[in-house]
């Protein structure tokens, strides 16, 4: 009885004014919003105090504040190095993921074969199974070719998710071009080649820039496959990070710190970009959603 | 909407045979030379998914000490040590995903509509999947530790006389998953509630139902297909915990979960068969969780309303 809904669920939806008073059930929520937002600011903001503090003990802020653990933990981990290994990483899983996946999903959205539902599942159960589950057998494998512990292990490795995640992406945004637009092209005389050049990639460039950036983000902080297959000189700046945290007590706690401040601000500037062209539920999962932003 | 005779099969001019000739007829079943566009893709996931998952059921039959192919398996079941750690998992796993998804559902359901600032509630959210597992292990080291701001506000408000002990522990790991796998499941919830046609509910409440039943009797129901895709795939992130149950958990004793196990066994042991069985285990156990959770989803109502997952 204590739940007392008093406007009709209406309200939200057409957007008419909500009434300050909000029933219990509505404080419940936005309370654990806001205990939620808490958690996030602090688990964020403490790394963020941390890497510019002096010393930190028993009190609510460091003593002093510096910079010097930036400069230190850019000598100390390499960062130049590590943050050119995760660029490489990022544009070459990037580039590969979308000359492979675009052409797939080409097929995928316009054809019809016998054996299309194979193909999909096979594309989708990347996407589905953790990376650990397949990462040690994969690992395993790329080890036995050579193939592992340097950069063209961790971007082999890293494409396994990404070219599914480009194709899954890529089919709904193909199948929504009008196909009347290639028939038309094909008539006046162009081949699959020109069709492709002239007429589907101006289409395709905005869903092509989304499953980019959506790629780049995960390439980025992808920790367990990169982890797995990645040698002393192709650790990526997560696995760098969970490196020198797992080596706990050798480096001071604060140059840790500030190099997962870098970390983040290289994720956020993606994120930031990211934001521009996707909707931030298509960072999670392809979900299809009403467009009412 | 496919189109079938995209290439008109090209059939020799110089054959007038009555049969069609077999390219003819191959792309009437659809085959032709397009599909070719389909091979690099199906090669990459063959060589790269399905042929290592392959030789990891192989190798995990062939025990580098002799013995019989189940040899691994035997192993991992008989020892206590590496047989807990599926408990271990599972104790952190479900709890975490239960959890995520049943707080998302009241919130999601709050915020189905539009209002001001959703874009940038769902902003906030997606930063904690963006940032990782690693990060907000670091993270919640420092402010849920001892000497953290929570511990620190709580005992300043006169609530508690010692810091709690929040990390390096279960809860730790369980903060952690909650952490990374609540957004996940309220962006995943909030789409599915956004596909339901709102018109269904004004309909009930047209008819009658307060709050409660129109929930019950007409969100619920459309809505539990999408909750059990949810929960499968905050399930399967959680039950792969790896990073977090190491950092912030207390990977020698109560968090050593099963992934744990998989990575001791290949780069501390070198012991790849062994290894390999146990990622075979874990994938065993995932798909028995979810197929039983989609078997349940699949005695509900799939239809075009939405909410589907």
């Amino acid at each position: 009885m204590s739940i007392l809904q008093a406007p009709a669920p209406t309200t939200s939806e057409t957007g008419t004014p909500r009434r300050i008073v909000a029933s219990p059930a509505a404080w419940a929520v936005w309370g654990s919003v806001v205990l939620f937002m808490i958690f996030l600011v602090g688990i964020v903001g403490s790394v963020l105090v941390n890497s510019f503090g002096t010393r930190w003990f028993g009190t609510w802020l460091p003593q002093g504040w510096t910079t010097q653990w930036y400069s230190q933990a850019w000598t100390e981990f390499d960062l130049l190095h590590v943050i050119i290994v995760t660029l490489q990483v990022a544009v070459a899983v990037v580039v590969l993921s979308v000359l492979v996946g675009v052409p797939a999903s080409y097929v995928l959205a316009r054809r019809d074969f016998p054996g299309k539902k194979i193909a999909y599942l096979a594309f989708l159960l990347p996407i589905m199974m953790p990376p650990i589950t397949y990462g040690i057998p994969l690992a395993t494998v790329l080890y036995k070719f050579n193939l592992a512990g340097n950069l063209s292990g961790v971007i082999l490795a890293n494409l396994v998710p990404c070219v599914p995640f480009v194709i899954l992406t890529m089919t709904p945004f193909i199948e929504q071009i009008d196909p009347a637009i290639e028939r038309a092209a094909r008539m006046s005389g162009a081949r699959t080649m020109a069709v492709f050049t002239r007429i589907l990639a101006p289409l395709l460039v905005p869903g092509i820039l989304a499953s980019c950036i959506l790629v780049l983000v995960r390439t980025v902080g992808m920790f367990e496959l990169t982890f797995l297959t990645a040698g002393p000189d192709s650790n990526t700046l997560v696995v760098a990070l969970f490196n020198s945290m797992n080596a706990a007590g050798i480096r001071a706690q604060q140059s840790v710190d500030s190099m997962a401040v870098i970390y983040v601000s290289v994720m956020m500037v993606l994120l930031v970009v990211a934001l521009r062209f996707v909707n931030p539920t298509q960072l999670v999962a392809q979900v299809k959603e009403d467009q009412d932003s | 909407m496919t189109v079938r005779t995209e290439t008109p099969p090209q059939a020799p001019r110089q054959a007038p045979r009555n049969a069609p000739s077999l390219r003819h007829r191959l792309a009437e079943r659809g085959i032709d030379s397009q599909l070719l566009l389909l091979v690099p893709a199906m090669v990459f996931v063959i060589g790269l998914f399905i042929y290592p998952f392959l030789y990891g059921l192989g190798l995990s039959f062939q025990p580098t000490n002799g013995g019989g192919p189940l040899t691994e398996y035997k192993r991992f079941f008989e020892d206590t040590f590496q047989r807990d750690t599926i408990w271990k998992t599972l104790r952190l796993a479900i709890p975490a995903a239960l959890f995520n998804v049943l707080a998302a559902v009241p919130i999601a359901y709050r915020m189905r509509g539009r209002f001001r600032g959703k874009r940038l509630i769902t902003t906030l959210l997606v930063i904690p999947i963006t940032l990782g597992t690693v990060l907000t292990a670091e993270g919640l080291l420092n402010f849920l530790g001892p000497a953290g701001w929570f511990n620190r506000v709580l005992i300043s408000a006169g609530i508690l006389d010692e810091p709690l002990r929040l990390v390096n522990n279960y809860w730790g790991v369980f903060f952690s998953l909650v952490i990374t796998g609540f957004p996940f499941a309220f962006l995943l919830i909030l789409s599915y509630l956004s596909g339901i046609d709102p018109s269904l509910e004004r309909a009930a409440a047209t008819l009658g139902a307060d709050w409660r039943a129109r929930f019950r009797r007409i969100t619920l129901p459309l809505l539990a297909p999408g909750l059990a895709t949810t929960f499968c795939l905050t399930f399967v992130l959680a039950f792969s915990v790896f990073p977090s149950a190491i950092l912030v958990g207390n990977p020698t004793g109560e968090t050593r979960v099963i992934s744990i196990a998989a990575y001791q066994a290949a780069y501390e042991q070198y012991d790849y068969p062994f290894a390999s069985a146990i990622a075979m285990i874990m994938g065993a156990i995932e798909i028995v969780i979810i197929g039983v959770v989609l078997l349940w989803r699949s005695q509900f109502y799939v239809g075009s309303t939405g909410g589907k997952g």
